[in-house]
């Protein structure tokens, strides 16, 4: 790959000093991620996938070792990338357009041109006839439709996906991975995604970073090469059950190891 | 049981032992969930209104058999003809103005500033913690003890009335403003920082908003004390308002007007609680959706 990659991460770790210990969330990764790509990272609670975040969206300092952006040194700067937890976040006094708006409004896109630009696709992608509610009136599904809209509306190349369907129930969450793979090949953003679920990683993904805790690490990186677009279908194929099989044995060689105590991300 | 067996028997459960089940069978109690009956609203507007009338009543006929001092404890009939005097004889309208005032300008001032002083402490914590123990020890502070002071310093106009007013509402603005501030969602500071927000940005689009239905939560607490803190201003020293007036009449033994601008005084306490409370509810139509 001599291509310079969007998203760099060179070397970067992090270790917390607490009452005199040290303690690694992680160790240093390096993650290299092709623009256009969607790269998803699992792993167990505290194998550091939240500070790598983190870490991206420069809300923290790595301890080492540099993020690059197109090359840029991009360690320690917000507003490089776009960011969506689990929560979906949407503020409660203002209407789904306006919540959708935030991140243009924020960055200095008058309040006017946000709105026009952010009807449409609430229409496009089933916020039809919601646009002046506000969240309040609007099912998990939708809210987190809306809190994606808004972080893919943030126009920055890399968008960073905290488990973002983590709280939804199944039938939901199909329906929300569908549409996430929609979103992506209309929009070609690099993403980010961290996940517990297997299954819906090898579904979204380009590549997967398996990663293990105490410390928070890398153990593998598995490349999925189903042809895309992808429909539901997929999951059913020998490829698809194989990789995801190899995926969890790779989750499960840490099963035995203790669960230690959540690192205090931040 | 003795306390043998009683031990025995906690022993036994404590090492997981059944305990043999008690050979007497006891009848079972048929319960069923009590059953309330609700009255027609009319039955209770009626049962008050009697109260109210029988308390009338008792007080009229006990003063009249001398069962109660009437020149200390007054009377309904005299209460009435006082009232009516005050009203249109009396400076009833200068009073009543004069207290409104006082009372709303200190609710206004106080509230407002106490707000402003609580969000700005989110702007830095550091500031923050310098000013906790001033804070606290405003808190602590019974300001109505200080309220001879502030008359001697602001004088017997409604400068005084007004700063009493706001010594009592600051603080509680203050603090509550404050814990609006610190209930602020940390991740959705991340989430506007991510985006590469400002902190002026962060602060008038996420702090302020966030703030605003506690800000409406104290409104109808402050306004009873800014009533407070007015009529205590008037009974250190005045020209006017009824609090003056209820002084007045305490010291020249006119019971019967004491009872009328305590009487007054409740009516006015309750128009500005309902205007208030009518406030709440459209400002919070407007920010809890």
């Amino acid at each position: 790959m001599d291509k310079q990659p969007r998203l760099l991460l060179d070397n970067v770790s992090m270790v917390f000093e607490r009452a005199g210990q040290s303690f690694t969330a992680l160790a240093p990764v390096d993650i290299k991620v092709p623009a256009g790509r969607f790269v998803s990272l699992i792993g167990p609670s505290g194998c550091g996938k939240s500070t790598i975040f983190n870490i991206v969206a420069g809300l923290q300092l790595p301890t080492t070792g540099n993020v690059l952006i197109d090359g840029d040194n991009a360690t320690g700067t917000i507003g490089r990338v776009a960011y969506m937890l689990q929560k979906d976040l949407l503020l409660p006094w203002r209407t789904v357009v306006d919540n959708v708006a935030l991140g243009m409004e924020i960055r200095g896109v008058p309040m006017k041109e946000a709105r026009e630009r952010a009807l449409p696709l609430l229409q496009r992608y089933g916020l039809g006839g919601f646009e002046h509610s506000h969240p309040s009136a609007l099912s998990g599904g939708m809210r987190q439709r809306a809190a994606l809209l808004r972080t893919l509306l943030i126009d920055t190349d890399v968008v960073l996906l905290d488990e973002p369907f983590g709280a939804l129930d199944a039938q939901t969450k199909a329906q929300m991975q569908e549409w996430l793979l929609q979103l992506f090949e209309d929009f070609g953003r690099t993403v980010i995604f961290v996940t517990h679920d297997v299954e819906e990683a090898v579904f979204l993904s380009d590549d997967i970073y398996v990663m293990a805790s105490r410390p928070g690490r890398v153990v593998d990186i598995m490349p999925v090469d189903l042809p895309r677009p992808r429909d539901r279908s997929v999951v059913s194929t020998p490829r698809f059950v194989a990789m995801k099989k190899y995926c969890l044995d790779l989750l499960h060689g840490e099963a035995d190891a203790p669960l230690g105590p959540e690192p205090v991300a931040a | 049981m003795n306390t043998k067996a009683l031990t025995d028997t906690v022993m036994n459960a404590a090492r997981g032992r059944a305990i043999p089940a008690t050979p007497t069978r006891q009848r079972r109690v048929v319960r069923r969930l009590p059953v309330q009956k609700n009255w027609p609203p009319a039955v209770i507007a009626a049962a008050q209104f009697g109260i109210f009338v029988a308390l009338l009543a008792l007080w009229e006929v006990a003063a009249d058999l001398k069962v109660i001092d009437p020149f200390f404890w007054s009377q309904p009939s005299t209460i009435w003809s006082t009232l009516v005097v005050f009203f249109t004889e009396g400076n009833a309208f200068t009073d009543i103005v004069y207290t409104f005032e006082s009372t709303l300008i200190g609710f206004v001032l106080g509230t407002v500033a106490g707000a402003l002083l609580g969000m700005s402490f989110w702007w830095s914590p550091n500031y923050a913690r310098v000013m906790q123990p001033y804070v606290v020890c405003l808190e602590s502070i019974p300001k109505l003890a200080l309220a001879p002071l502030i008359v001697l310093v602001f004088g017997m106009g409604i400068g005084s009335k007004v700063a009493i007013a706001i010594a009592l509402t600051i603080v509680v603005s203050t603090l509550t403003a404050y814990a609006g501030v610190r209930a602020v969602d940390k991740d959705q500071e991340r989430l506007f920082y991510s985006i590469g927000a400002s902190r002026w940005q962060v602060f008038s689009k996420l702090v302020v908003p966030s703030c605003v239905p506690w800000i409406i939560s104290i409104l109808r607490v402050n306004i009873g004390l800014a009533l407070t803190g007015s009529i205590v201003g008037e009974f250190v020293a005045s020209e006017h308002g009824l609090g003056r007036t209820i002084l007045y009449a305490g010291s020249t033994y006119e019971i019967s007007l004491v009872w009328v601008a305590v009487l007054v005084l409740a009516t006015l306490s309750m128009v500005m609680y309902v205007i208030v409370g009518w406030i709440e509810k459209v400002l919070r139509k407007g920010v809890d959706r």
